[in-house]
């Protein structure tokens, strides 16, 4: 782990709360509203970022995801300006943890050794890639764990007892417990659920456990966040910046707007254990 | 790209599922578990008697296999060299090649107990082989199509919902087969414990690429006994069209290893390779990950996806079978591009000199038959496939000629 997110997730602990975790798509609707979006999450109560690389064909996203990243695409994001938004948010935050989620192509185009060197040099802590499971460690997990870069690993439902330990193994930072068989932004995850599959993950790691996928409210941030180490919220964000646009141009609401639900979510994270 | 050729081009893919360095399982873990028992099921059923007969009956008395191979005559006398001939696939039951592959897996479905199907498709002909195979063996299936080739493919549409199958239109993209098939994805993804995702092309994950050239091997191993029936020899050169490589893997793979058998497969230029209307991924394109696999992709300088342009429908693809990716690198088989006007006018040769309608999609190989054969002696023998008849493209042609139907 980063020296970064050990700390984050140890303080956590300490204070007996889960983790907020923010995902928004780098990018969008441009350079400059996403990094002001990004460097006003911590202060909203994010505790971990997870910055989207824009991909052409998402295909584990929904509606809300697919259209943010084909806006940030359209404004010129890319891996380079990624990093670039790494380092303006790095000149007024050392602590919180950034990892970035995307798809493996634009990342092996870059090239991925180069992707890694330029990732930890801009201050990134991890990274969660879609379309890279266990089998294709070679690819990108091992050498990033040999740069202390954290490979975060996803979990879904179908991961059963058989799979369970190749999916942990090799997870570093924490581990993405991804609520419902699907896509980002559909269905909302049960809570009985998954308290059940976190404590049955829980008996096999010791690795913080975050769980996402379908959860827009505080209220269900609170009931996921009783179970897990974490509550992963994306597509309510996206799609808070997709309502606040004029056309495709940001408007004097987009930040605030968005910052806004971060911060009444993040209530609902805190009060998860009162 | 050139690597050291093996020993064996038909020993692919190893353990990982890779040709070289193309293939792999580059999906989402929701879909590991079920692409794990999917190759168990497969190592399985390939082994068993019970299933290889039951899918050679129904080759046999569902299909109409095997299908003739045909000496073209008046083509050849008109190209004035080498013999041509045809493998007709297009007299399949339902009209091309694809039926091989969903006779096949659908009895995967079967055996792993699989409740419903979806498919993927660009010209329409997978989309109605699968609503077919499904209608046939009783599943509900439904079928994601681009909104553009749902426009231009309307008469497969309709058969599909004759067959019963449910039809979404994917609007997202430029509303092709790419787009289709990344929605044929956030199905599976959304309903992966009933669902079996019935793939149209030898890509995709493993062992997708492994199944569906297996099944349509088929062609292939026909087609030895045929010529050798017909001529008492093997074929001079193959030639196939390449939109996924499905049709091509069949023909060409029981013949890999034949050094004297030149091969040759054929992409869509489309408006040229200067622009970016065509989709000649092998030609144009650099290896890449999409839709489960490693393999020759277009793409921008930065690894987003491009949409590929094409008059057919069913080679409007920007991505291709890994182990063509891995037949190109090693140069056992050669690659070409043939433009949109060059299948139009082979499609309109074949109509007038041998009373055969033929997809666009064949009609490309076609073209490139046309290319070759003169200059080649007249006692050398080219084998074509046919994998597809024109009926569905009718109106595309017309259109492009500037006729009214
Ligand atoms: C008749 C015909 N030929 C060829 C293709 C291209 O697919 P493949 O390259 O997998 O054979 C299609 C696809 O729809 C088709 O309908």
């Amino acid at each position: 782990m980063t020296q970064r997110m050990t700390n984050r997730f140890a303080k956590l602990a300490e204070e007996n709360r889960p983790a907020f975790v923010t995902y928004f798509m780098g990018g969008d609707p441009n350079f400059e509203t996403s990094v002001e979006i990004m460097k006003g999450l911590p202060a909203a109560g994010a505790d971990v970022i997870e910055l989207g690389m824009p991909f052409s064909d998402p295909m584990a996203d929904g509606p809300s995801i697919q259209a943010a990243g084909l806006r940030a695409l359209k404004q010129g994001q890319n891996l380079t300006r990624t990093f670039d938004m790494v380092r303006a948010f790095r000149e007024h935050d050392e602590e919180t943890p950034i990892v970035l989620m995307g798809y493996y192509n634009p990342i092996y185009q870059y090239g991925s050794e180069k992707f890694l060197d330029d990732a930890k040099e801009a201050g990134v802590d991890g990274m969660i890639i879609v379309d890279l499971p266990p089998e294709m460690d070679e690819e990108l997990c091992i050498p990033a764990l040999s740069r202390d870069l954290n490979f975060i690993r996803l979990a879904t439902p179908t991961t059963d007892e058989k799979r369970l330990p190749k999916v942990l193994s090799n997870t570093s930072g924490f581990l993405y417990y991804v609520s419902i068989n699907g896509i980002t932004g559909a269905a909302a995850p049960k809570p009985e659920e998954v308290a059940k599959s976190v404590t049955h993950i829980k008996a096999k790691t010791d690795i913080p456990i975050c769980v996402g996928f379908g959860v827009r409210t505080a209220e269900q941030a609170a009931v996921i966040g009783r179970a897990a180490d974490g509550v992963v919220v994306g597509s309510a964000i996206v799609s808070t910046v997709a309502e606040s646009l004029n056309g495709d141009q940001p408007t004097e609401n987009t930040v605030s707007n968005t910052l806004e639900l971060v911060a009444s979510i993040a209530e609902g994270v805190r009060t998860a254990r009162n | 790209m050139n690597v050291q050729s093996p020993n064996s081009f038909r020993m692919g893919p190893d353990e990982e599922g890779q040709f070289g360095i193309f293939g792999g399982r580059f999906v989402a873990e929701t879909l590991m578990p079920n692409i794990l028992e999917l190759d168990e099921a497969y190592t399985k059923a390939k082994k068993d008697p019970e299933f290889l007969s039951e899918l050679e009956y129904l080759n046999k008395h569902y299909t109409g296999r095997p299908s003739p191979l045909y000496f073209a005559e008046r083509l050849t006398e008109h190209l004035g060299g080498a013999k041509v001939y045809f493998k007709r696939d297009e007299l399949n039951h339902t009209g091309s090649h694809k039926i091989n592959n969903c006779l096949g897996q659908i009895l995967l479905a079967k055996r792993m107990g699989k409740k419903r199907i979806i498919a993927e498709t660009g010209a329409g002909q997978h989309g109605v082989a699968s609503a077919t195979v499904a209608a046939r063996f009783g599943y509900p299936c439904m079928v994601y199509m681009g909104a553009k080739d749902v426009h231009r493919q309307s008469p497969n549409v309709f058969r599909m919902k004759l067959l019963g199958a449910e039809i979404e239109s994917v609007t997202a993209g430029a509303g092709t087969l790419k787009d289709a098939m990344n929605e044929a994805l956030r199905d599976w993804v959304t309903n992966v414990e009933d669902t079996y995702y019935l793939i149209g092309t030898a890509a995709g994950p493993h062992p997708y690429p492994e199944l569906v050239r297996d099944f349509q091997s088929v062609i292939g191993k026909e087609t030895r006994e045929q010529i050798q029936e017909a001529e008492g020899r093997l074929p001079d050169m193959l030639i196939a069209s390449v939109g996924g490589g499905s049709n091509a893997i069949g023909l060409f793979h029981p013949f890999l290893d034949d050094e004297s058998v030149q091969i040759v497969g054929v992409e869509a230029g489309g408006k040229g390779l200067d622009g970016d209307e065509h989709c000649a991924s092998l030609t144009a394109g650099r290896p890449g990950v999409l839709h489960g696999n490693r393999t020759y992709l277009l793409q921008d300088a930065e690894g987003q996806i491009e949409e590929g342009a094409s008059i057919s429908a069913g080679l409007d693809y920007p991505g291709i079978g890994p182990e063509h990716s891995w037949l190109k690198d090693t140069g056992r088989v050669e690659y070409v591009p043939i433009m949109d006007t060059e299948a139009l006018e082979a499609f309109q040769l074949l109509c007038r000199l041998e009373g055969i309608i033929p997809a666009l999609e064949p009609s490309h190989a076609l073209a490139e038959v046309v290319k070759r054969a003169p200059a080649m002696d007249k006692d050398q023998i080219i084998v074509m496939n046919l994998c597809g008849r024109g009926d569905k493209d009718v109106h595309t042609v017309a259109e492009a000629l500037g006729i009214e139907v």
